[in-house]
């Protein structure tokens, strides 16, 4: 007898309901039944209604009355009520509810039934919801069936056993001479068992893995067989043998062979013959190859294996099936930076992949993509991803274009390339990119100077066609403003003329600032480059004139005050009015250490004396200063004193400063150390930043003798368990007389924190003589109180 | 190792749900309702595979059902979309010609089938005749009534 019928019957009402109102009012009227039934003595009913009760909590609906009824089930000698019941216990009774250990002794007991349908009942269950005082209690029980019982029992016992490991890593040990020995069973589903076994053992202990390395050639065998033997019907999967127990192998042989040269070199021949002779029609035969390639690029296999493994990838790739190429381009991913030019060879199918309609194998495609650039193919890889980025799908755009700026800033064959390329990608995606783009791109054209007047006249067209790409419209406001002259002459070699009059420029700009379109930020540069026109036209001073007098009243607080502003410099600072507005100087890049998350364009202005005074020297600012309108401190010091001998406690900004709240506090201590000093050549090291396990340094070197040194190069050593990281330097010429300085970025990472130290050697050659200079850092110093505030695009 | 196998409709409504890890009801139900969607509108020739948090889903279509699986990162995707094929033959074995209605009405079938398939999240029997054959067995041993009845309980 089967509890379906009612089953049956129940299911069918709850289906014809035809609203989700009646189907609540059918499940309350069951549930309450179900409910009596339970409360009854037995009257054979009570698995149909357990039944029952799971359909309803598939639906959705609450069912923990039903959990004693699991246990009550369990405990039942009829084999129908037994199932019912762990069935329900599975699906009710997770380690989460205090039902759970009630089962436990049930389970104990069923694990010795006689049927062994009842064991395996018990087995699943333990599996599939044991916590962990449960695989505890049971472990042992576990552990004897795995030894002693047959094939059907033993298959299950072992992946029960994996089951304990996962909730329990502590009973690991036990399990670990049986596994073993489970290797020499012909069964194919008690080796799939053990063969997991082991890997769940070997994947949480290294001693584990030390000591299953010797059962290699044990595996290497069985692989052997399943890849040789003949047709057989009970395992055979679309002509491959046993592909489950077959991907096991692989996967175990490669955390075994994985970092281990004699473990390799027993699976080379192995992985060759399975990587020749598998058969990839159908998807059985791809899994395996797949697995095959993935367990020969973890280990250390010779050269000609890994070409075969990458040439695999390269054919999956043109396979027809979606999942195959998906599946390939993840795995090139992860190999890309190890065999690059093996990689390289499929650049051309990659690319072509950005075309596929799938959205996941084009993101695979794209991400593959930019890691393939380089120097070579910087041009055509560009051109392909120009291309893509215009057809892309919204949710790619951003990436698409965060990865075109990386290519094209680390590869870029010129600038004029490079400004090129930026503004194609502005003018089709400008709303997905970052916000730091704009300073970045600003800074590029800053100085790319030859370049000044071909950008102008890009950036000017571009926003006569356009204005709804608000970075694209801030870069060419800014730029207008800047090089309006240029613009204004008509003439330029690398573009077609177009005279172009001061009244369209005009316009162009106050279309911007009227526009909806604009964002408030935009407006403000659009209003900013017309002040800065001011200076740079003769006809129509009066037109801006009026134009920045209307925005005196403008409801944005920010457009306002500028406004306000630029009125004054037209009344009362008129004479100043040429010299404040004069072209920008040239705008440094962050040290090449920093990402480009940083904003770039930091220009130095007096700070205000919160900050350390002695702020982080990271690069020799010429001495610029850039007179800010807003400039209410009004001192004009630079704390940058790039000198040789730095002193910890310089207030140079301390004295003009109209907000120095903190005056009075003297700071903690000091952010540079001198640790080298010699021949006129010192070393300083300053900490950046500092957390629990990282700690970032920049070392400072200065020269105060009286000629240049040249060919400065610092290496460094740490203790063992501290990884080093060092960025590239600033430069390798130090100026003489305290002029220069290189700079040098250093990352530690100390995980195991061990007292730090660190070994420097200084080399350099001084006039013609190679020097070379050890020193030895055993403290270093903890991080200023902040860093200077970087200022944005005036 | 598998972390869960749901089946669900192309309505949306799940049809079984097997569970391998712990969580809160209160979970489970947002990662059904989260996949439905995401597998749901995935356009019809679209890869079978999904990243999603941090698992890999798998997932195919079999007439009206889709069945659907989340792994973790080592596990071969390609070889478990020969896992559901294998249990889709199974099912089909049992039922003879299975269709979404014989899982709706025999859903409890459909569960002890996968538990002689999949344990803990992992393959325990690669061979189909042999996993039809225990099926079969432990099907003989569901009680008649008569038997049913004559069975002390306690």
């Amino acid at each position: 007898m089967t509890p379906s019928v009612r089953l049956q019957e129940m299911i069918r009402v709850i289906r014809s309901a035809r609203t989700q109102g009646e189907e609540r009012g059918i499940i309350q009227k069951e549930c309450a039944e179900i409910r009596a039934q339970f409360r009854q003595t037995d009257n054979g009913e009570r698995s149909h209604s357990l039944a029952k009760l799971l359909y309803v909590h598939m639906l959705g609906y609450p069912a923990h009355f039903g959990q004693m009824e699991c246990v009550r089930l369990i405990a039942s000698p009829r084999y129908s009520e037994k199932r019912i019941g762990y069935l329900g216990a599975m699906m009710l009774l997770d380690e989460k509810q205090d039902a759970s250990l009630l089962i436990t002794n049930s389970i104990k007991n069923d694990l010795s039934h006689s049927s062994q349908y009842v064991q395996s009942l018990a087995l699943c269950t333990l599996a599939c919801m044991g916590s962990s005082e449960m695989c505890r209690d049971l472990a042992p029980e576990i552990e004897r069936l795995l030894r002693a019982s047959t094939s059907y029992i033993k298959k299950k016992a072992t992946l029960c056993a994996v089951h304990i490991i996962r909730k329990v890593p502590e009973l690991a040990e036990l399990f670990t001479p049986s596994a073993r020995s489970l290797l020499s069973e012909k069964n194919h589903g008690v080796l799939h068992g053990a063969v997991v076994l082991i890997t769940e053992l070997c994947e949480r202990n290294a001693e584990t893995l030390d000591k299953f390395r010797k059962a290699v050639p044990e595996l290497v065998t069985i692989m052997k067989g399943l890849v040789t033997s003949s047709y057989s019907p009970e395992h055979n999967v679309a002509g491959i043998s046993d592909p489950f127990l077959q991907v096991r192998i692989l996967r175990l042989l490669r955390i075994l062979g994985h970092n281990n040269d004699s473990a390799s070199d027993a699976m080379n021949d192995l992985l060759a013959q399975v990587a020749t002779n598998t058969d990839s029609s159908k998807t059985a035969g791809s899994a395996v190859l797949y697995e095959t390639v993935l367990t020969i690029m973890d280990i250390n296999s010779e050269s000609g294996l890994r070409v075969l493994a990458v040439n695999i990838l390269g054919r999956f790739l043109l396979n027809n099936d979606r999942n195959i190429r998906y599946i390939s381009m993840t795995s090139l991913q992860k190999i890309v930076q190890t065999d690059h030019n093996a990689v390289q060879r499929h650049r051309g199918t990659i690319v072509d992949c950005l075309k596929d309609q799938d959205t996941s194998v084009k993101r695979r495609a794209l991400e593959l993509s930019l890691a393939l650039v380089s120097p070579v193919n910087i041009r055509s890889m560009m051109k392909e991803l120009l291309i893509f980025l215009s057809s892309c799908p919204v949710e790619l755009r951003s990436q698409t274009a965060s990865g075109i700026f990386n290519a094209a800033e680390r590869y870029s064959p010129s600038k004029r390339w490079h400004i090129d390329t930026i503004l194609h990608v502005l003018t089709t995606a400008g709303g997905d990119v970052r916000d730091e783009t704009v300073p970045n791109l600003i800074q590029l054209i800053t100085t790319a100077s030859e370049l000044h007047c071909y950008t102008v006249h890009k950036l000017y067209r571009a926003l006569v066609k356009d204005i709804s790409q608000q970075s694209l419209v801030q870069v060419a406001c800014w730029c207008i403003g800047e090089y309006g002259d240029l613009l204004l002459k008509g003439e330029c070699e690398e573009i077609e003329p177009v005279q172009v009059t001061e009244d369209d420029v005009l316009d162009a700009l106050e279309t911007v600032l009227q526009s909806h379109m604009s964002a408030p930020a935009t407006r403000g540069f659009a209003l900013t480059a017309t002040m800065k026109l001011s200076t740079r036209i003769t006809d129509n001073v009066d037109r801006i004139r009026s134009i920045v007098s209307i925005y005196g009243s403008c409801i944005d607080l920010e457009l306002q005050q500028r406004a306000v502003e630029y009125n004054a410099l037209f009344k009362k600072y008129d004479h100043m009015r040429a010299a404040v507005l004069e072209r920008m100087p040239l705008m440094e890049k962050n040290s090449p250490g920093h990402t480009n998350g940083d904003s770039s364009g930091e220009i130095k202005e007096p700070e205000p004396a919160k900050t350390k005074p002695v702020e982080p020297i990271l690069l020799s600012e010429p001495a610029n200063q850039v007179c800010d309108l807003l400039d209410l401190l009004g001192g004009t010091d630079t704390p940058v004193q790039p000198s040789s001998a730095p002193t910890s406690t310089a207030t140079t900004t301390s004295s003009a400063d109209l907000l120095d709240l903190l005056g009075g506090l003297e700071p903690t201590p000091v952010p540079a150390v001198t640790v080298y000093e010699k021949n006129g050549v010192s070393l300083k090291i300053q900490c950046d930043s500092q957390t629990d396990t990282d700690i970032t340094v920049t070392l400072i070197a200065s020269n105060s003798t009286q000629n240049d040194i040249s060919n400065f190069t610092l290496q460094a050593a740490v203790p063992k368990s501290v990884q080093l990281q060092m960025k590239a330097p600033s430069g390798n010429v130090i100026a003489a007389h305290g002029l220069g300085q290189v700079t040098q970025t250093v990352l530690l990472n100390n995980p195991n924190k061990v007292s730090l130290k660190m070994r420097v050697r200084v080399s350099y050659s001084d006039q013609g003589t190679m020097l070379q200079d050890t020193v030895q850092i055993d403290s270093f110093p903890s991080p200023s109180w902040n860093s200077q505030p970087s200022i944005g695009v005036l | 190792m598998m972390r869960f196998l749901l089946l669900f409709s192309r309505q949306g409504k799940l049809r079984l749900q097997k569970w391998f890890t712990v969580l809160s009801d209160r979970d489970k139900r947002k990662i059904i309702r989260d996949l439905t969607q995401m597998v749901l509108s995935r356009p019809p020739k679209a890869c079978n595979f999904l990243p999603w948090r941090d698992l890999k889903i798998v997932y195919r279509r079999y007439a009206s059902l889709y069945f659907c699986c989340g792994l973790e990162q080592d596990d071969n995707e390609l070889l478990t979309l020969d896992i559901l094929h294998r249990y889709v033959e199974l099912l089909d074995q049992y039922f003879g010609n299975v269709c979404e209605l014989d899982i709706i009405f025999n859903f409890e079938k459909a569960y002890f089938i996968l538990d002689e398939f999949v344990i803990g999240g992992e393959v325990q029997e690669t061979s189909k005749a042999s996993v039809a054959k225990s099926i079969e067995e432990a099907e003989s041993l569901q009680e008649t009534m008569e038997e049913y009845l004559s069975k002390r309980t306690y």
